[in-house]
């Protein structure tokens, strides 16, 4: 436990010792803002955060992927995960340290969107059930395009390959679940293949979610999905690390 | 407290380390001499279970390197050959963040730096970020990370490489005043370090061991320097 939380310290901290941090939560807190105003908050006339929540998975698209590119990458091309790797600490124990200090960390971003919360009660009386299980999809969105930049991650030693590599998963896991590209699908595809795509997108258990619906197959999907990416990333990393 | 047990390990076509097999006891300081490519680093990096051997295994204080690596990585202080470090944090956090790794707590935690800063002299740098350090003061930060919880084994991959006269000195000297109570194995190919260090001489090349000696013996039985007798054997095995 302590290889663990000695790995997550000095990862959170890394974050903030270097520009990252302040450049990541500058431009994700613009666009949040930004992409929810702009696709008509007020316009809606309802105080709740739907417009907010909606732009999500296309802000963390990019912005995820962005954290976690150099998560392995960086600590490959440097060599530090020679260090790392010959001191006590499992593959495992590492992988899971990073992950954890990166999805702390899109949490905190997410935690200092709390101005759009004070937005919608000062305007009117919202519904504080959706805003949490708005916040809960979110977060476990985050961890689950955390886990794929993760794997991606270990994949090369190149942050630019790995970003690419992870906004392409993300975006697929997104794109493949909404309504239109599922259309097109089905119009070539069987019904029960079509439906298949459908559950294993992302947009879909997001969407329930965040709809205020807790699903025990929503929620399982997210964890399934974090598990098995990660349980790659170790794989992969055991692999690879001395190459 | 080291035996090698016929390791080996490929990369692709190229034999990295074919078959060595050998012991190292307490109080030993085991220079492993070859030329560029030998199998050095490959071998000292299977030893602190960075890479797996493809067969072969070795046991370090008792613990197997494949079944038990953590214990193994416990035991030993490693030095890799080009002193990785996290270039972004300051020498005091880094320092810490090896403690926090290592279990080393509280009042230990304490004595373990009050002991390790002077004796790698980076007191003066311990509030300075890494990536601002000169080369030889990133080097003994990486000795202070390799000595930190006091390990009965150390395997130094190159320890002076790139380090100027003094520095080497330094180095030198305090891997002789830790040989007594420690086992200690080196690598490089600069001979005159084996002469100041080292109880025992290993040459490799090309994966093989071609003389397990110590540098007395060696000058004794070619009655040259050690230079001429490093030629000697790699260039024959070169041939």
């Amino acid at each position: 436990m302590h290889s663990f939380c000695a790995v997550f310290k000095r990862e959170l901290k890394s974050y903030f010792t270097t520009p990252v941090a302040y450049v990541f939560l500058v431009v994700f807190l613009f666009f949040s803002g930004y992409l929810t105003f702009k696709q008509g908050f007020f316009e809606i006339r309802q105080a709740d955060m739907q417009a907010f929540f909606m732009n999500m998975p296309l802000l963390f698209v990019f912005m995820v992927p962005a954290t976690s590119m150099r998560l392995w990458s960086e600590e490959r091309r440097i060599g530090s995960i020679e260090l790392l790797l010959t001191l006590p600490i499992t593959v495992t124990q590492a992988v899971l340290g990073k992950f954890f200090a990166a999805w702390i960390f899109l949490v905190m971003a997410l935690a200092l969107t709390f101005p759009m919360i004070i937005t919608v009660s000062f305007l009117g009386d919202p519904d504080v059930g959706l805003i949490i299980t708005g916040y809960l999809g979110s977060v476990l969105m985050a961890g689950g395009f955390l886990a794929v930049g993760c794997f991606f991650s270990a994949v090369s030693k190149n942050q630019v390959i790995s970003f690419v590599l992870s906004v392409v998963a993300c975006a697929i896991l997104v794109y493949a679940g909404l309504p239109s590209t599922l259309n097109y699908l089905s119009t070539f595809l069987p019904a029960g293949l079509v439906s298949a795509i459908g559950d294993m997108s992302l947009q879909s258990h997001f969407a329930s979610i965040q709809k205020g619906v807790l699903e025990f197959k929503d929620l399982s999907y997210f964890v399934l999905l974090i598990i098995g990416w990660i349980a790659g990333c170790s794989f992969i990393l055991d692999e690879r690390k001395a190459s | 407290m080291i035996s090698v047990n016929e390791l080996r390990r490929n990369f692709g076509p190229i034999v990295a380390v074919n078959g060595v097999s050998f012991n190292v006891e307490k109080g030993e300081v085991l220079g492993l001499l070859g030329p560029n490519g030998a199998g050095k680093s490959t071998l000292m990096k299977m030893l602190a279970c960075f890479q797996k051997p493809d067969s072969g295994t070795a046991t370090i204080c008792g613990y197997d390197i494949i079944e038990d690596p953590v214990e193994v990585r416990k035991s030993i202080g490693y030095l890799a050959e080009n002193v990785p470090l996290y270039n972004e944090m300051t020498v005091g956090d880094f320092l810490n963040f090896v403690c926090d790794a290592r279990e080393i707590k509280g009042k230990n935690r304490k004595q373990a730096l009050d002991r390790i800063v002077p004796m790698c002299s980076v007191e003066s740098v311990y509030h300075q970020t890494i990536e601002t350090l000169s080369k030889g003061y990133k080097r003994r930060v990486g000795l202070a990370q390799t000595l930190i919880h006091d390990p009965d084994v150390l395997i130094l991959d190159e320890p002076t490489d790139g380090l100027d006269p003094n520095q080497k000195h330094e180095v030198r000297e305090l891997i002789n005043n830790m040989s007594k109570d420690k086992c200690i194995i080196v690598s490089t190919h600069i001979l005159e370090e084996v002469d100041a260090v080292c109880s025992r001489t290993i040459i490799i090349a090309k994966g093989e061991i071609l003389v397990d000696s110590t540098p007395e013996k060696l000058k004794e039985e070619h009655q040259c320097g050690l230079d001429e007798i490093f030629r000697k054997i790699t260039s024959t095995k070169a041939a």
